[in-house]
């Protein structure tokens, strides 16, 4: 017992004697997840949108005001001709080219088809697709405004029943894109960060030749891997300490559940975590391996976690593989616990997996650590 | 002076070759992320778990509730039986949209003809929360206006959509640029920054310092193997990107290659710089994948779009090469842009190469002369 805390005690000084550490493992951390949590929105805003108006009436330029009140969109330019709209497409000053084709008007009194034409430039693919559907929607409620010029009223409310639908938003009402990262970043922060510490830790040793020193002391296999993990567990509890700090200060992250069930979580997922950043250590050589096969986990875990984009859009056989990812079950937890107020019973499925993950990954990190190399 | 050069070429060429661990993720890295962009992350609404409060239990709500399920987008997996069954079926995760339909549903419909229905979503995920609602809106009123019998109104104003220079909005258009990107990034950089601040650190660096060789040349030679590795897997992304997803290259294929040569020059000059600043591997580890890559994921526009961010980070980007880089590759891959487009970027990434250029020889000198 005494050897462990001897351990222990090495560990934390190994630590904190490398000053140039010290800041990479709590300043950088934060600023990642407060840049991380302002860049990963999806929402889409400003889409600069050019406007070939061939008609110049009266409804052409009530739907130009429409998108002009609508906020959505930087109207950036309005050009003569089709041709100049392409230009503009092709440099990228803007995003969607918007035609009205000549007789607009007349065409839609005489019931002719009228319609008008948008040119996407879809090469981010996102900005394309919902600010085209922003512009439909505009058009479409221009349509029914417009509608009531052409038809009595009467004809359109009589006979047809309709279903009202109310929707509503729970758990977070203005759709703030914020409560949903941060929590998540947080989770996938403190794993990268032990996982990488861990998995360099005895590589480092080793290389250095202070591995040597210690297998020549009686010290046994679990003490020396306990004494290891013990002082990174530390570290991530408290950098989740601070990170939900953090978020409440800056983002005020909403904390309906108990925080307790997240430190518990932490404590059960930093283990399975460590473990395998333990037995990543123990079959690398050099530190340079250690670090790049932790990298290579890690990228592939953050990205199949539902971090960034839903789970529920995989194809069924990558939803397979979330379940032995630690990270889709620390963000699933964080954000359940955070922001739904779920309990330890509605997680319990998370614990139980990443239980066996804790025995899986330890049993192969003190079963691959050669005491004589 | 090459006969030495290339002495220390060979001599990195043998230890990275010796390596085969790190070759197998160096090039196997690149083609992993490219497979898991091209197959599992989307946005794509595929189907969702919901939950139905029938309050009503009548005819109608039953077919209702038999048009929502049979449609395969939807799947019933939980009929709590009020609002607090339908708090903890959000709570537990199994579902994400909930439907209540209320007492006196059939009659409000056809005697009043107004009924009403409320969808609950959880808004934790705010985009698929917005993309469940419009579907579960769609679907309610295609049954609103099949019970009703609504004819198609006249007077429509069709809107005709075309999607330019990525017709079927496919993501490889996205992510093969950013894959390039990352991957230039982390050989040229972090892989060079580790080299160095290893030899530093085993204290070898010494040796060959007072040695009577110039440093400018054992410095070369250390990286150029890396700048080649680097090329090779840059070029090899891009073919995956065109054999697997039809990702094409629309424009000059060479001012491609010289412009990957531009980037990757930076990347070496930015992995130099990180390699004088830090005395140990973990340092220059830690420093190049906070500092560099984490930033090149984030800010660059390779996974979230620039546009989306909040001012202050989109000034922010701009320091970040690989935006620039990526703005290149698909200004020339998918537009068959030309020179006079890119010139901009370019211009900005020859200035970086010579900036970083500068400091990295300038902490070099202070600190072996």
């Amino acid at each position: 017992m005494q050897r462990l805390l001897f351990i222990i005690q090495k560990e934390f000084i190994q630590i904190f004697r490398n000053k140039g550490m010290l800041p990479l493992i709590t300043v950088v951390p934060i600023v990642q997840l407060i840049v991380l949590s302002f860049a990963a929105s999806n929402e889409v805003k400003d889409v600069n949108l050019a406007i070939v108006d061939l008609d110049h009436s009266q409804y052409a330029r009530e739907l130009v005001h429409k998108i002009e009140v609508a906020d959505r969109f930087i109207l950036v330019d309005f050009p003569p001709a089709t041709r100049h709209g392409d230009e503009r497409l092709q440099d990228g000053t803007v995003d969607i080219v918007l035609t009205i084709p000549p007789d607009f008007e007349q065409d839609f009194f005489k019931n002719k088809g009228a319609a008008v034409q948008l040119l996407v430039n879809a090469i981010n693919g996102q900005q394309a697709t919902v600010g085209a559907a922003y512009l439909s929607t505009i058009v479409r409620d221009f349509n029914q405004e417009i509608q009531q010029d052409v038809l009595p009223v009467r004809r359109l409310a009589a006979g047809a029943p309709r279903i009202e639908i109310a929707s509503s938003n729970w758990f977070n009402e203005e759709l703030n894109y914020q409560y949903f990262m941060a929590p998540g970043i947080m989770g996938e922060l403190v794993t990268i960060l032990v996982m990488l510490l861990t998995a360099m830790n005895i590589v480092r040793e080793r290389e250095l030749g202070t591995i040597e020193q210690i297998n020549v002391t009686p010290i046994k296999k679990w003490q020396f891997i306990l004494g290891k993990m013990i002082p990174f567990l530390i570290v991530g509890l408290i950098l989740l300490t601070v990170g939900l700090t953090a978020g409440k200060l800056i983002f005020d992250v909403p904390f309906r559940g108990s925080l307790w069930v997240i430190f518990a979580y932490c404590l059960v997922n930093l283990a399975a975590v460590l473990g395998l950043g333990l037995f990543i250590s123990n079959i690398s050589d050099t530190q340079q391996q250690a670090l790049l096969t932790t990298f290579f986990f890690v990228i592939i875990f953050i990205l199949l976690s539902g971090l960034f984009t839903p789970i529920e859009s995989m194809p069924t056989w990558a939803q397979y593989l979330t379940v032995p990812n630690p990270i889709a079950h620390f963000v699933h937890v964080m954000r359940s616990v955070l922001l739904k107020g779920s309990t330890f019973g509605d997680v319990l499925y998370n614990f139980k997996v990443t239980a066996v993950l804790v025995v899986v990954f330890n049993v192969l990190a003190v079963s691959s650590y050669r005491k004589v190399v | 002076m090459l006969k030495i050069f290339l002495a220390f070429v060979r001599k990195e060429t043998f230890h990275i070759l010796r390596d085969t661990r790190t070759l197998v993720i160096l090039f196997g890295m690149p083609i992993a992320l490219v497979l898991i962009f091209g197959y599992t992350i989307s946005n794509e609404f595929k189907g969702a778990s919901i939950a139905i409060v029938d309050e009503a239990r009548d005819a109608l709500s039953a077919e209702l509730i038999a048009h929502l399920t049979a449609s395969g987008h939807f799947e019933l997996v939980a009929q709590p039986p009020d609002m607090a069954g339908m708090e903890k079926a959000f709570q537990t995760g199994e579902v994400k949209l909930g439907i209540v339909i209320p007492a006196g549903f059939e009659q409000s419909f056809f005697r009043e003809k107004r009924a009403a229905v409320q969808l609950l979503a959880d808004a934790t995920e705010p985009n698929y929360a917005t993309t469940l609602t419009n579907y579960a809106t769609q679907m309610i009123t295609a049954f609103q206006q099949e019970q009703g019998r609504v004819e198609v109104l006249p007077y429509q104003v069709g809107v005709h959509i075309q999607m330019l220079y990525n017709p079927t909005l496919v993501g490889a258009y996205n992510f093969i640029p950013g894959v390039v990107a990352l991957i230039l990034m982390l050989i040229c950089a972090m892989m060079t920054s580790l080299t160095i601040a290893r030899e530093k650190e085993t204290g070898t660096m010494d040796l060959l310092l007072v040695s009577p060789l110039s440093p400018m040349v054992i410095l070369l030679g250390k990286v150029t193997p890396y700048v080649v590795l680097s090329f090779v897997n840059a070029v090899i992304v891009f073919l995956l990107g065109y054999l697997v997803f039809d990702v094409p290259v629309r424009g000059s294929i060479v001012l491609l290659l010289v412009l990957c040569l531009l980037y990757l020059m930076v990347a070496l000059g930015l992995g130099v710089l990180i390699s004088t600043l830090a005395a140990t591997q973990q340092t220059a580890m830690m420093t190049s994948l906070f500092t560099l890559l984490m930033p090149t994921m984030i800010l660059s526009g390779f996974i979230f779009p620039i546009a989306s961010m909040p001012t202050a980070l989109q000034y922010a980007a701009h320091i970040i090469p690989a935006k620039y880089f990526i703005e290149i590759e698909k200004n020339i891959m998918l537009k068959g842009a030309g020179w006079e487009a890119v010139q901009f970027s370019s211009l900005v990434l020859v200035a970086m190469m010579l900036f970083l250029f500068a400091a990295a020889w300038r902490n070099f000198k202070v600190v072996y002369d």
